[in-house]
């Protein structure tokens, strides 16, 4: 090489600042170089500061609590409840979801495809939903019990079903899908060559299947799992159908029914303690083995074809999933609200309709947006900020999905009495008036936490995509992280914050927990009239805003199968892309 | 001649209209190593799939230890096959540690045995102490050698290695090849690796099989595939050649160059050939005189390789000592290193003798 050629590259490492900087170690320069954007990182903290607080408004409120005032009553009780209730669903939502995950993917039988995506299907029936239609068929006065009276005799004893078990039924028939695509996307990803590497080492499919491609999917059937339990502890409302008291019923019964705040801090903490045992359960099911596997080329697990009876037993175990899950009640829905347009002609709708679904919409919207733009800006300063301080953050803000909705209600209205106080001690007659009446704003306050964790994901998801050099061009270019953020993260995530935006919409249209917890005096949203309804057995009048929200959530359920992508790799190969002969 | 381990006759596999590989014929005896290489798709890996049984060939037999286990009737799955595989990504199971690994062949044994056997086999691969590990805590050399003890744990008749140290960075692979050579000539196990690195395969193997197109051009020991390669291919693709037009007059081969080298028993021959010319084949003086220019330089450390212009236009190229180095544009007399006898191509086919 000539002296020229090697002149300036000597020059820049014998620089003392270059050799420091070169010397510094890697957690220094990460560090330093957040620093280099102090406001983004700022905005990050300040965004997880926000989702925490009602967490750690709770912890601290039901840790002080719990010397000076006594437990409540029941206690045990609703922790035994609460433990069966998930133990019941979880055990459920494992034998469906994971069992007619195995089967759609070590088997194929006729309609199988069609099946294998319809039967996520459920995810878009609230269980406050499915709950009242499964009462009103077969509870004492339904049409069940009455024909099997009818038919077999007065005297004929049958189940009650208000009880533990139906509610854990019902979940189980809402849940599954949860479980079920976990399992089904562990299947089909993993490495072809570690199924052929156990036939060739002499294990026949059946033993491949059990000891190789199934411990496999472990931890996303733990995950899976998780989700589902996640769900059962935010539910208070679903098993109040049933009469079961759960914990998290206790947190709103505490609230509503004596505004007993020392009581539901105390119970949400104990919530909370079942939210982190499924995570930390869900830890210690993932053990020491790593499951992430490298793609690789192979044949890898080829499904049989059943025939006959067998592939019978497959279709009828598939529609008896899909039919209690989602079509029969959705036909009953209809049934129900033909019949209540057919009745009153005159008044179509019920003149609050509109009304209620006005403020979902309303609030859903606003809801969505606010989600959007915090997500949006997280993942900005992430990659403005190359730190681990804004990932931090958006860890930290993702654990708000995690945290069951009777911790998040009752953390938001500790977070405004603090406010409220606050305002008072500065001199301001009555507070602001926040806390006595409830307001939307902690509606929208406890959906931006529950919700931003889907929101950022997708739209993380979409910024990853943009690869980092594009950023550093741009900066190169003379753009402010300002000019950035409009002119190139958001129109290259534009997907990601479509997807962010209906996700989050559809989840708050859904919603009911926080809403019945915090909702103002006379505010009322589709979801809560719906469950009021039912509660009091108009179950036809509960129909048609009933249907309203299924519609909805199924528009989430079509997106989210766009986006995972569960197609069978063992298609013939599309053109050009196949397993080519290697 | 040792006993015959695997056999393949008439193997042909297609995957809609494209032949993977197309009637196949290939021995391996007891205790062998033989190396595949070709260009990517030139379907090795099927080769190495059909006999493991993950792939069912469309025709032909494949038979395993004298037991036909693909036919025209006949088909065993593969885990009744007595075959071992390595995967290029090593296809470990995540969820079980290094001894639970190897120990999944040994299914059917008894556990004593079992665990004996697991005890060998970690000893003869010097994995004792990672024995607790998971494959995640594994540099990627180790995961290579537990996927190999794996593989021989069950005593499989053969073991298929399908580029197993591509996955390997450059420093590590000469070590871990050495490695894995060795233990597979102490337990004397009859192995086919698939490998792209023409080094490899002619370093390694007892034989080697050189595939182009789903067909095997060549199968031979590395000096018979290097110097006396069968086709215009395996010249080509076995290491650095240049082609120039030839004549063979009564035993004497002459070229641009002048005269080349005599061609014994083809006395009373005229025909027109290739002869296929190796750079290190290649000897240059130079000289006022010489009809070669040199028109590039390559420094390569050891070696500097040459490229001389013919006055045909031709290109032929000469690997000369790393004190050699004769500045482009320096005319040069290029002959052929005294003793060489090259391969003789008509058409793409080598000619061993006269023809007629």
């Amino acid at each position: 090489m000539t002296q020229a050629a090697t002149a300036p590259t000597r020059s820049t490492v014998t620089s003392p600042r270059q050799r420091r900087r070169l010397r510094r170690p890697w957690w220094r320069s990460r560090w330093r170089s957040s620093s280099d954007r102090p406001f983004w990182s700022a905005l990050a903290l300040l965004v997880a500061a926000f989702v925490v607080l009602p967490v750690l408004a709770v912890v601290v409120d039901g840790l002080e609590a719990t010397g000076s005032v006594r437990l409540p009553s029941g206690l045990a009780a609703m922790a035994l409840t609460t433990l069966l209730l998930m133990g019941g669903v979880a055990v459920g939502t494992l034998v469906v979801g994971g069992g007619l995950a195995w089967l759609v993917t070590v088997t194929r039988f006729p309609l199988r495809d069609l099946f294998s995506w319809m039967l996520v299907l459920p995810l878009a029936m609230p269980a406050y939903i499915l709950g009242f239609v499964f009462l009103s068929t077969f509870d004492e006065a339904g049409p069940v019990q009455g024909w099997l009276r009818d038919t077999v005799g007065q005297g004929l004893w049958l189940p009650p079903v208000r009880t533990l078990p139906g509610a854990v039924l019902v979940l189980t028939m809402t849940l599954f899908p949860y479980v079920y695509l976990m399992a089904r996307a562990a299947f089909l990803e993993q490495s072809p060559s570690t199924y052929d590497a156990a036939r060739t080492l002499g294990a026949g499919r059946g033993r491949a299947l059990r000891s190789v491609v199934l411990p496999l999917a472990r931890p996303s059937l733990a995950a899976g799992l998780a989700l589902v339990m996640m769900e059962v502890l935010t539910d208070f409302a679903t098993v109040q159908y049933f009469g079961v008291e759960t914990v998290s019923v206790g947190v709103y019964k505490a609230w509503k029914g004596s505004y007993d705040f020392a009581a539901a801090s105390q119970l949400s903490v104990l919530v909370l303690l079942f939210a982190v045992a499924v995570l930390t359960g869900e830890r210690l099911l993932r053990g020491r083995a790593r499951y992430t596997q490298r793609g690789s080329r192979g044949q890898g697990l080829e499904p049989v074809r059943l025939h006959g009876v067998r592939a019978a037993v497959a279709v009828v175990c598939c529609l008896v999933a899909l039919g209690i899950g989602f079509l029969l009640p959705v036909v009953r829905l209809a049934g129900w609200a033909i019949g209540e347009a057919r009745r009153s002609p005159g008044e179509l709708v019920d003149p609050r309709f509109s009304g209620y679904l006005a403020n979902s919409l309303t609030v859903a919207v606003v809801v969505a947006l606010g989600c959007v733009v915090v997500a949006l800006v997280l993942g900005h300063a992430g990659r403005m900020a190359t730190g681990p301080l804004p990932h931090v953050a958006a860890q930290i803000t993702t654990f708000g999905y995690a945290v069951p909705g009777a911790v998040v209600g009752i953390g938001v209205l500790l977070a405004f009495a603090g406010l409220d106080s606050l305002v008072r001690g500065v001199g301001v007659e009555g507070g602001t008036g926040l806390l006595v009446t409830g307001s939307v704003a902690g509606i929208l306050y406890a959906y931006l936490v529950r919700f931003l964790a889907p929101a950022y994901q997708a739209i993380d998801a979409s910024l990853t995509k943009v690869s980092r050099t594009t950023t550093l061009s741009a900066l190169s270019l003379g753009a402010g992280p300002r000019r950035i953020l409009w002119r190139v993260h958001l129109p290259l995530a534009r997907s990601g914050v479509f997807v962010a935006f209906v996700l989050v919409l559809v989840d708050a249209i859904k919603e009911l927990p926080l809403v019945l917890l915090l909702r103002p005096f006379g505010f009322s949203t589709l979801a809560v009239w719906v469950y009021e309804l039912a509660s009091e057995n108009y179950w036809e009048k509960a129909a048609l805003p009933a249907l309203v929200i299924v519609a909805a959530a199924v528009v989430p359920v079509f997106l989210l199968f766009r986006h995972a992508r569960l197609v069978d790799p063992h298609r013939p190969p599309a053109a050009g892309r196949g397993r080519g002969p290697a | 001649m040792s006993r015959v381990v695997l056999e393949l006759e008439g193997v042909t596999k297609s995957y809609g209209p494209v032949v993977a590989v197309r009637d196949l014929e290939l021995r391996a005896t007891a205790g062998e190593l033989i190396t595949l290489i070709g260009p990517s798709g030139c379907g090795k890996s099927t080769l190495l799939r059909v006999v493991a049984g993950l792939e069912r060939p469309d025709a032909g037999t494949v038979r395993i230890d004298e037991q036909v286990v693909a036919g025209p009737r006949d088909w065993s799955p593969p885990e009744r096959r007595r075959v071992g595989m390595v995967f290029q990504d090593h296809a470990l199971f995540p969820h079980l540690d290094v001894t639970r690994n190897i120990a999944f062949g040994l299914d059917g044994m008894p556990r004593s045995r079992r665990r004996e056997r697991v005890d060998e086999v970690l000893g003869l691969a010097r994995l004792g102490h990672l024995a607790r590990r998971y494959p995640h805590e594994l540099s990627g050399g180790e995961q290579q050698r537990v996927a190999l003890a794996r593989a021989l744990a069950p005593a499989p008749a053969v073991v298929l290695l399908d580029e197993p140290f591509s996955s390997l960075d450059e420093t590590l692979r000469g070590q871990v090849r050495a490695d894995t050579v060795a233990l597979l000539r102490t337990t004397g196990t009859t192995a086919l690796l698939v490998t792209h690195d023409q080094t490899e395969a002619l370093s390694v193997g007892d034989r080697v099989v050189v595939m182009n197109e789903g067909r095997i051009d060549q199968a031979a020991g590395p000096v018979e595939v290097f110097e006396q390669p069968a086709t215009r291919f395996v010249a080509s693709f076995m290491g650095e050649a240049v082609f120039l037009p030839a004549h063979v007059h009564d035993a004497l081969l002459t070229s641009e160059i002048g005269l080349v080298s005599t061609v014994p028993g083809w006395t009373g021959t005229d025909v027109d050939v290739e002869v296929v010319l190796r750079p290190h084949e290649v000897a240059l003086a130079p000289s006022p005189e010489g009809s070669g220019v040199v028109c590039g330089l390559e420094y390569h450390g050891a070696f500097v390789l040459h490229s001389v212009r013919l006055p045909s236009g031709s290109l032929v190229q000469s690997w000369q000592p790393h004190s050699v180095r004769h500045p482009p544009g320096t005319r040069v007399a290029v002959s052929v290193v005294a003793g060489v006898r090259p391969t003789l191509l008509v058409g793409d086919r080598a000619m061993t003798e006269p023809p007629g």
